[in-house]
């Protein structure tokens, strides 16, 4: 055990995480350079795009120390955006150190700071990292004093490389054998091992990505989830290298991977105990909470043959995706759909993009919603995440809307705008703190519905970028809201409805409006759109027909041509949805949540 | 049903691939100038050509275009009617039209003309104003045009039909109505008036390629203006781009739009006849080489199925004042009452379409968007 490290990476969105894990992974030869390819540890392709992880992995690294001895490293890599917070936790929580990476040209960030926090929650070793050292914008001295002003951090205790250019990283091995304390935990005592994420494999079940805290675990095991009791019969254990490594056991202190028979990953839940089902330890490990999503859209397929299919695929999807939940769901403009459960837009987002791509699928989604609570006159509480389920407003008598602490960190010369922002977001409560003269903290607490409505990218262009962002879930609070329907050409589409801050109806009706007035390409007619509360029409725009779209020559020749050009027009619709009289393209259900205003 | 179409008299057009010179606009097959050795070797291989379709018929109809039919002489003329009548049944009372470029009308072009049978002339004369003729790259003038329409009359010509084209760069909405006014004064028959756009390859494409070239609203039409410009003078808009006085439309363009069989002969002619749609080479030389050697000019067909031959029926359709039936439609699988109700009742309440029973025919607001009438049926 001596010889074992468990460590993460962790930093702000850019600052070079994968490009550091890279090279260390090429630093200690466990992929050949014929093998190796950028951001290894990203392997679905929207990962690579976007640069971003969205599935925690983890592999271990042989790595001979200067003190002569060999370690086995465990580097744990986690997802980087606030919708994945608790998964981050799950995965620091089975390290006992973290390499806490700071761009030497943006310094430090929001995120920088809202992770440190997570690693000091777990009581892990921090070691600064200073990366991107050698670019022309590079102000070390600065990151230094952030260091030390902004993370309490001692800067005498940092490291500095570019895990670009591959500089400094054996000072960064050998930081990580010193400093990281090895893990602790007995062998013999009963096993209690971590869960911290799972993956799909079609051949073999889920794979189940743990810490081994205490105890030991091997091939034909009886062990049992905590959270819920099921008991599996263990086939294989073992290690990650790049590529699943076979051990005869797992032992306190290790990281590796569990194959149990287990069907889905949805049976498994990040952040449950493992244990012995003979004899099982007494308590299972701290930290654990049921993963509840946050945003909620319904999915529809674009031609409603598709059903069939969109059912498959969704089942498909949910095999490797245990924070995505769906359920039937049926719209009148859309037909028959599900309603799915997220985590928050850029999960929406992945859901959706790896839905289409992986799967073929053309989808529509209805504009997200958070989920509501209702008390009503007789009593019962009822919580509402589709606006189509919206209760009779005359039998309500309380309404709730959920709220969120957001912290955001900026220049201070961005405060009066990102304020302006937050209030008109509805935000209250704000504190205001100053990390260095000219950085601020701010948070406030705001209503997550106005979150998910364009406040991430208004954020971010009333800071210029230099602003950044992260939030909390805090409680429920009673709010007046309405439902805001939306009809295209005097029919309602439910799919665009949206439940709002009565206050903000008629301004988030009006947007919705004109954003839909962009997307919906002009038809041959005029196409009325309209924002209504009850049956009260309370904002309206109107598309103007085109007048024109008429071959002049049809005759002989001309007849075969045209039909072929028509077939392949109808070929193209595919990313276009009828509503009635109206095709709107997919992309207008989720543009109503954005804004076009500075 | 349209069966009863397949049964109706066909139409013959037979295309002459010959031009005096290239008009800037025009992408058809046609040759420049061509030598008179190459012109009598296509006039025979017409003649072979029609002996392979003697099945076909009986016509009511006989339509020389091209290219410029006019380019030939009254003698090519004579002998390929004469074939003609040799070949098929041609009914009487057949409309026979021969399309003309003014600058080839003589008087006694057109007296030859009208003896050879032909009763109908078709002439080319696209605007009235000397800048677009030549932005357009025609080689006739105006007062060539208006002298072919005197001799044609003087000829004794009682059918004819002027060709016109709007939509010409920088040329006002006013400076068009202007050319069609005194189109009207001249009363003639018929009238098509075709939009003008770039076809590619053409010299006119070539010009236009930093796509300068729409410089009208989208939300304004000009064929609306047109239409209501010449219903004022009691002409019948009967398809898109076609007018004519009651009862005179081109009785063989109209088989094009209902799915009446027609013959096609000529290099890059098309046929129908059934489901079966078929071509000829473009090419004249190889066109003419086929024959010689006694094989079929026929480059492709194809058979459409019931879904193909509903949608040529639909768009073809609308672009008709006649509009389509319903009860044909669902024969082919198209059920729009049923299927298509919202966008109907759209159409019909913004006044793009006229229901009527059991045809629905587009007003002239919907012709001017039939094509994204048949998109959205098809959709």
């Amino acid at each position: 055990m001596d010889h074992i490290r468990n460590f993460s990476i962790i930093a702000h969105i850019d600052h070079g995480k994968s490009t550091l894990a890279d090279r260390l992974i090429q630093y200690t030869g466990v992929v050949d350079a014929r093998n190796f390819q950028d951001q290894i540890l990203d392997n679905m392709d929207i990962e690579r795009e976007r640069g971003i992880t969205i599935k925690s992995q983890a592999i271990t690294l042989p790595y001979r120390a200067e003190d002569g001895g060999i370690y086995m490293l465990n580097l744990i890599d986690t997802p980087g955006h606030v919708d994945f917070s608790y998964e981050v936790s799950r995965a620091l929580a089975s390290c006992e150190g973290v390499l806490l990476l700071i761009d030497a040209a943006q310094g430090v960030q929001a995120q920088t700071i809202a992770n440190l926090y997570l690693a000091m929650d777990h009581n892990l070793e921090i070691i600064p990292v200073i990366n991107k050292i050698d670019l022309p914008a590079a102000d070390v001295e600065r990151v230094l004093e952030q260091i030390d002003a902004e993370l309490g951090l001692d800067p005498d205790t940092h490291l500095a490389c570019s895990a670009k250019a591959g500089t400094g990283i054996e000072e960064i091995f050998e930081a990580i054998v010193e400093r990281i304390p090895p893990p602790k935990g007995n062998p013999d005592s009963p096993l209690a091992a971590l869960i911290f994420d799972a993956h799909y494999d079609s051949y073999r079940g889920t794979i189940i990505n743990c810490r081994v805290m205490d105890g030991r675990i091997q091939a034909g095991d009886m062990i049992r989830f905590m959270s819920n009791g099921a008991v599996y019969k263990v086939e294989e254990v073992g290690r990650f290298a790049l590529a699943r490594q076979k051990q005869n056991s797992l032992s306190a202190g290790e990281v590796g991977y569990v194959i149990a028979g287990v069907k889905t990953v949805s049976d498994v839940r990040i952040g449950d105990t493992i244990t012995s089902d003979a004899k099982p330890c007494g308590e299972p490990l701290p930290g654990f909470r049921e993963v509840k999503p946050v945003v909620f859209s319904s999915i529809y397929p674009i031609a409603s043959d598709d059903y069939e299919d969109l059912a498959v695929s969704l089942e498909k999807y949910k095999l490797n995706d245990a924070s995505f939940i769906y359920q039937k769901d049926s719209s009148v403009a859309l037909g028959q759909g599900f309603r799915c459960g997220f985590l928050g837009l850029l999960h929406l987002d992945i859901v959706q993009e790896r839905l289409e791509r992986e799967f073929n699928l053309s989808i529509i989604l209805s504009v997200p919603s958070v989920r509501f609570r209702f008390t009503m006159r007789d009593g019962s509480l009822v919580q509402i995440d589709n606006p189509s389920q919206y209760p009779n407003p005359m039998q309500i008598a309380k309404a709730e809307e959920p709220f969120i602490r957001a912290t955001m960190l900026l220049p201070e010369r961005y405060l009066g705008a990102v304020m302006k922002l937050c209030t008109e977001k509805r935000g209250v409560n704000s504190v205001l703190n100053f990390t260095s003269p000219t950085r601020a903290e701010l948070t406030y607490e705001m209503p997550l519905s106005e979150v998910i409505f364009d406040f991430y990218d208004r954020f971010k262009t009333v800071t210029q970028g230099y602003g950044s962002f992260d939030y909390d879930l805090i409680d429920y609070r009673e709010s007046n809201l309405a439902l805001l329907d939306i009809l295209v050409n005097g029919e309602r589409v439910d799919a665009l409805s949206q439940i709002v801050h009565r206050d903000r109806a008629r301004a988030r009706a009006l947007q919705s409006c004109e954003r839909l007035k962009e997307e919906i390409p002009r038809h041959m007619f005029k196409i009325a759109i309209q924002g209504a509360i009850g049956g009260e029409v309370i904002a309206r725009t109107t598309i103007s027909p085109f007048r024109k779209d008429v071959t002049a020559k049809c005759y002989g020749g001309d007849i075969t041509r045209k039909r072929k050009l028509l077939e392949k027009q109808k070929k193209g619709k595919k990313r276009m949805k009828m509503v009635g009289s109206v095709t709107i393209p997919q992309s207008a259900f989720l543009a109503v949540l954005k804004t076009d205003q500075e | 049903m349209s069966q009863d179409n397949q049964n109706r008299p066909w139409g013959l057009y037979i295309h002459v691939p010959f031009c005096a010179s290239k008009c800037r606009y025009c992408a058809f097959y046609s040759l420049p100038s061509p030598s008179s050795d190459l012109v009598e070797k296509f006039v025979s291989a017409l003649a072979c050509e029609m002996e392979l379709y003697r099945d076909c018929g009986p016509f009511d109809t006989v339509y020389l275009g091209g290219g410029t039919p006019s380019v030939l002489d009254t003698e090519q003329i004579y002998l390929i009617l004469n074939s003609v009548r040799r070949n098929f049944r041609i009914e009487p009372g057949a409309e026979i039209t021969v399309e003309a470029n003014p600058a080839d009308i003589s008087p006694q072009y057109a007296a030859e003309l009208l003896r050879s049978g032909i009763n109908r002339l078709n002439l080319g004369v696209q605007s009235f104003d000397s800048e677009v003729l030549k932005f357009l790259g025609r080689r006739h003038s105006p007062g060539d045009a208006l002298a072919s329409i005197k001799c044609v009359r003087a000829a004794g010509f009682r059918n004819i039909g002027l060709d016109l084209i709007y939509s010409i760069p920088r040329q006002s909405t006013d400076q068009w109505l202007r050319i069609l006014e005194q189109a009207v004064l001249i009363r003639p028959e018929h009238l098509s008036c075709y939009e003008l756009t770039l076809e590619p390859g053409t010299p006119l494409a070539e010009e236009f390629r930093d796509g300068q070239f729409r410089t009208d609203d989208e939300t304004f039409s000009v064929l609306e203006t047109t239409s209501a410009a010449l219903a004022e003078n009691g002409y019948v808009h009967y398809e898109v781009s076609n007018f004519s006085l009651p009862g005179m439309e081109s009785r063989h363009n109209s088989k094009y739009w209902d799915h009446t069989p027609y013959l096609g002969l000529g290099p890059s002619a098309h046929s129908f006849r059934g489901r079966r749609r078929w071509w000829n080479l473009s090419s004249v030389e190889e066109y003419t080489a086929a024959l010689q050697s006694g094989k079929s000019p026929v480059e492709a067909g194809e058979d459409l199925k019931d879904e193909q031959m509903g949608e040529e029926f639909l768009f073809l359709g609308l672009r008709t004042a006649r509009g389509v039936s319903l009860s044909e439609l669902q024969h082919y699988g198209l059920d729009l009452v049923n299927t298509k109700t919202a966008i109907l009742d759209a159409c019909i309440n913004s006044g793009l379409l006229r229901i009527d029973n059991d045809r629905i025919s587009p007003t002239v607001k919907g012709m001017a968007v039939a094509d994204a009438l048949a998109k959205a049926f098809l959709a």
